[in-house]
């Protein structure tokens, strides 16, 4: 009755596991070389014995998948650079200027001959994407950094060869970057709360334009920008509340209340503009500004400084929720428990975690911050409330939040990226560039489709972002 | 601590699930639950750990009446529990698993991890485990996962302890130490509350046993009472326990799979070159613990895989690269493991259910239009032969019970004319009463010459069917070996070691098969 072992399927996971390790009732099999051995009582083993190694873990081999993308996007952007910066190059000197006029410290100016900028820059992107193709070719990945100077490359290049003859302002460039980004930031914080405790917020469009609706109105009618701050943290409340009742109460699917919700702010805060606000702009719709404060010392340093810490105080309360949000999650109670209920509500309620509340309070929270996102609008960059002034900018802070993937610093470099897109189509359209400036306007939104389709492919949330808690 | 339940009461719109059930627990002793799937222990069980809210009846600790209006309170009051999915997040360290819900902090609102650390280590010591608070829990073997459960129990100083079907998950030795872990646990005067439907288990290390049919108390054992008294009050008659089956004859091999491996999207190869035959005339059953590649396996040779290397071919025909619906014409039939995900369509009826997988041919269709005379006289026919209970075959399938549900997908299966049957799970929680049927099937298959796969985690179930066994770990074949294999060999390579010496036990040994 007793056989040898035919294990023709039996491989490396087998093999190299044989040996080690001692388990409980293994000693009865010492003297099996009779046919036919009684099961053996376990209750006669006296003591727990540990496994020197994991018995039924998922310690599965792996295959490298070849992934030929990045190679292949290289390759592309390479062909772009060619042909740009070589087959269509400019003569003349592009200028980069990096301090203000008002500056401290003044940085000399940098000045590269265009032409002879782009054929290095072309020909260091053909040889970076070699260098890829060769090391895919030998099954390993392109790393994060290759593709990094791949990009800072090619930055360099486009703007050399934009600004030929021309004079590009660095700092103003970057200044703008934050500015532009100061909103997203907002929104992609409120989406990473949100989303962290299981609650999609696509409402953050809503919120955002909620907020600037409040904070203009309410700021003109007490006079203070810091009660229009409130007043645009309350509106996003606001907005989240609603999302949070039939999403968290409700069950109602979260992506469909978040666009609801987008289109009824729109169409509320266009109903109110056109009926109450445009007719009684002076009354309703002239905010007071906030003026920006330098921050001593730290505002000259060059580059840094104008661009950091010459803000409005809402610049600075972003800085603080951003390094809020980021210690929050991952070094308090209150983040170690919004992260429970949005990965695994059942296991959070079998702790005592009341799930619902703790969804419901904080996407009230997100409401909250990105309400403040909202008053940038109407308190920092344009005095007055318009119909949609957020233009779709909700949208582009939930895209940072995926690119981000869910970690408060990293959307925050997300948000800084589209920021940067979109401030570099105003400059160059101001210095004049060669490029149609209609194209130049699809500039962040095409660099958002690629950032979340390419760069991050296949990136997991919050496990059970989305999906409603329902105790039977 | 001493916890009393008296008349707990839990109805489900019309459906009772605990009718006034009495349960006792003694201070230090292990009092097991035993029952049928479905007969109300995990119900009873969330009643007393504040996740469901009884109808009628009180909880008592210590002869003091509680009101648990969440699982915070009976963990206040000192209950803990062993959940059989285990409640742990998978991308929290064991730390942070064992101090949520319950967090100590440090000035400025920080996390003391230190503190949750030191008292992870401080409780596996007590207990020998061998744990590291830093693991994240996802990477640890499922074993060791249940001791993080326990930890977490036990660190909230729990004085009762529930393990709900803590077996299911383990292979033969891990059980065997989660036994020794319970006996301990009880000698340090935790009381022990053990629910399972395995005989085997209950009467190894119970002090007392209390049985459960149909949401109701049908009484109480001593752990000296044999399997056939205990399987006739769970199930409510006497049962037969094992399997009865002649010798199989096999005949010319028809299934063969070379260096088959499956690759999924992260790139792990969950099917690691596996090769096997299976002959006509015979079952081969194969074994491992859940989510070691045998659902992958079964899913490539039906179709269902996308990356799939190596070579599959069933009488000479290969199988790899075909659509679903070919491997079908080619005469596979497949019972997949969760019936009601893959198996069934649970708004649409019995009728409609039984002509999923044919509904592009005579005589079901013709002209593009259903044949609905022939599919319900069809269908008639079938749930007669295949003992489908239920009221009529315009009865949702959603409405039936597990077994019924699995004899409709067992009937649409096995109605076809067969080359291969391959069979994952195919008695997962159904009754008692089911599984006899479904066995008998299995074997009657088996008889009429089709070569049989069966998937299954259960060893009891793999050594009651099989006349080959191939027990898979990490993906691979560890070895294929007679189906009269011993538990200890099975339980060994179940954990991927490959024993010196196959030891075999005779047929009459194997016992408890159905349960």
């Amino acid at each position: 009755m007793s056989s040898q072992l035919s294990g023709p399927g039996s491989t490396a996971g087998a093999t190299d596991l044989a040996g080690d390790g001692n388990l409980a009732g293994a000693g009865n099999l010492a003297g099996a070389g009779n046919l036919a051995v009684e099961v053996s009582d376990p209750a006669t083993v006296s003591s727990a014995t540990q496994h020197d190694r994991p018995d039924s873990s998922n310690g599965l081999a792996r295959t490298i998948v070849k992934s030929w993308k990045a190679p292949i996007a290289f390759g592309i952007f390479t062909l772009i650079a060619l042909v740009l910066f070589i087959v269509l190059g400019r003569d003349g000197i592009s200028t980069f200027q990096l301090s203000n006029s008002n500056d401290l410290i003044q940085l000399p100016v940098v000045e590269t001959p265009t032409r002879l900028a782009g054929v290095i820059t072309t020909i260091l992107l053909a040889a970076i994407t070699v260098l890829a193709w060769l090391r895919v070719r030998a099954n390993r990945r392109v790393p994060l950094w290759l593709t990094s100077i791949f990009g800072v490359l090619f930055l360099f290049g486009f703007l050399a060869w934009a600004a030929a003859g021309q004079t590009l302002p660095v700092p103003g460039l970057l200044v703008g970057t934050v500015s532009l980004s100061v909103p997203l930031i907002f929104g992609a914080m409120g989406g990473v709360i949100s989303e962290r405790v299981g609650v999609v917020n696509v409402a953050i469009e809503g919120q955002l334009l909620a907020g600037a609706f409040a904070s203009a109105v309410v700021a003109t009618i007490t006079g203070s920008p810091y009660v229009g701050l409130i007043a645009a943290m309350v509106a996003g409340m606001l907005v989240s509340f609603v999302l949070a009742a039939f999403a968290i109460k409700y069950f109602v699917d979260q992506v469909i209340v978040g666009v609801v919700l987008n289109v009824l702010v729109v169409g509320l805060t266009n109903f109110l503009y056109s009926q109450v606000l445009s007719k009684n702009a002076e009354l309703l719709n002239t905010p007071p500004r906030f003026d920006r404060i330098a921050i001593p010392v730290l505002s000259e340093i060059p580059i840094i400084g104008p661009t950091l810490f010459r803000q409005t105080i809402v610049v600075y309360l972003m800085y603080i929720a951003v390094a809020a949000v980021y210690f929050g999650l991952f070094h308090t109670k209150w983040g170690l428990r919004v992260r429970a209920v949005g990965e695994h509500p059942q296991a959070a309620d079998t702790v005592g975690i009341n799930v619902n509340s703790t969804r419901f309070r904080n996407v009230l929270l997100a409401g909250a911050i990105t309400g403040f996102g909202g008053a940038y609008f109407t308190l920092v960059s344009v005095p007055s409330f318009n119909r949609e002034m957020t233009a779709g900018l909700g949208y582009i802070a939930l895209a940072a939040v995926i690119f981000g993937q869910w970690d408060p610093i990293r959307a925050t470099l997300a948000a800084l990226l589209f920021g940067f897109a979109s401030n570099l189509q105003n400059v160059l359209g101001i210095i004049g560039s060669p490029v149609p400036s209609e194209f130049m306007l699809m500039l962040p939104y095409v660099l958002t489709i690629f950032a979340v389709a390419g760069l991050v492919g296949r990136s997991r949330g919050p496990a059970a972002s989305g999906r409603p808690y329902i105790k039977s | 601590m001493k916890l009393e339940l008296r008349g707990i009461t839990k109805r489900f719109g019309s459906l009772t699930a605990n009718d006034h059930i009495d349960l006792v627990v003694r201070p230090g002793e292990i009092h097991a639950l035993l029952g049928e799937n479905g007969a109300g222990k995990s119900t009873l069980m969330n009643v007393l750990y504040g996740l469901y809210q009884a109808d009628e009846g009180e909880i008592l600790l210590d002869e003091k009446a509680q009101h648990f209006a969440g699982p915070g309170d009976a963990m206040a009051a000192g209950i803990g529990m062993v959940h059989q999915h285990f409640m742990l997040i998978p991308v929290f360290t064991v730390a942070e698993n064992v101090m949520l819900g319950n967090e100590q902090t440090k000035a400025g609102g920080r996390l003391d991890l230190a503190a949750a650390r030191a008292r992870v280590r401080e409780i596996s010591a007590r207990f020998g485990f061998d744990l590291d608070p830093d693991a994240l829990v996802d990477d640890l073997p499922v074993g060791v996962q249940q001791r993080v459960e326990i930890i977490k129990a036990l660190s909230r100083d729990a004085k009762v302890l529930v393990f709900d079907e803590p077996t299911a998950v383990l292979t033969p030795q891990e059980t065997d130490e989660l036994m020794v872990i319970m006996g301990q646990l009880r000698d340090a005067g935790t009381s022990i509350v053990f629910i399972t439907h395995k005989l085997r288990e209950v009467r190894e290390i119970a002090d007392r046993i209390t049985i459960i049919r149909l949401g109701r108390v049908v009484g109480e054992a001593a752990p000296t009472a044999s399997n056939a008294e205990l399987a006739s009050l769970m199930v409510g008659r006497s049962v037969e326990l094992t399997v009865h089956k002649e010798l199989a004859k096999p005949g010319d091999e028809a299934l063969v799979v070379r260096d088959l491996s499956v690759i999924d999207a992260l790139g792990q190869l969950v099917v690691n070159n596996v090769s096997f035959e299976v002959r006509r005339g015979e079952v081969l059953a194969i074994a491992g613990v859940q989510g070691n590649g045998q659902t992958e396996l079964s899913e490539a040779i039906i179709g269902l895989q996308e990356k799939v290397l190596g070579s599959i071919t069933l009488d000479g025909q290969s199988l790899v690269g075909m659509s679903v619906s070919r491997v079908l014409e080619a005469g596979v039939g497949f019972v997949p493991e969760d019936r009601n995900h893959d198996g069934l369509v649970g708004e649409f009826t019995i009728a409609e259910n039984l002509m999923l997988d044919r509904s592009n041919t005579a005589p079901f269709v013709k002209r593009g239009t259903l044949q609905l005379a022939y599919l319900n006289q069809f269908a008639e026919e079938k749930t007669r032969e295949f003992d489908v209970r239920s009221q009529g075959i315009q009865t949702p399938v959603g409405r039936l019970s597990g077994g019924n549900q699995q004899k409709v997908v067992l009937a649409r299966e096995l109605s076809r004319d067969l080359r291969l049957f391959v069979a994952a799970q195919p008695t997962r929680g159904i009754d008692v009463g089911s599984i006899e049927f479904v066995h008998k099937r299995i074997v009657e298959t088996r008889d009429a010459g089709v070569p049989v796969i069966v998937v299954s985690t259960e060893l009891d179930e793999v050594t009651a069917l099989a006349d080959r066994i191939a027990v898979m770990y990490r993906g691979s074949i560890v070895g294929i070996v007679p189906g009269n294999t011993s538990r200890d060999v099975l339980g060994l390579m179940m954990a991927g070691e490959v024993p010196d010496v196959i030891t075999t036990v005779r047929a009459d040994q194997i016992e408890g098969a159905l349960l």
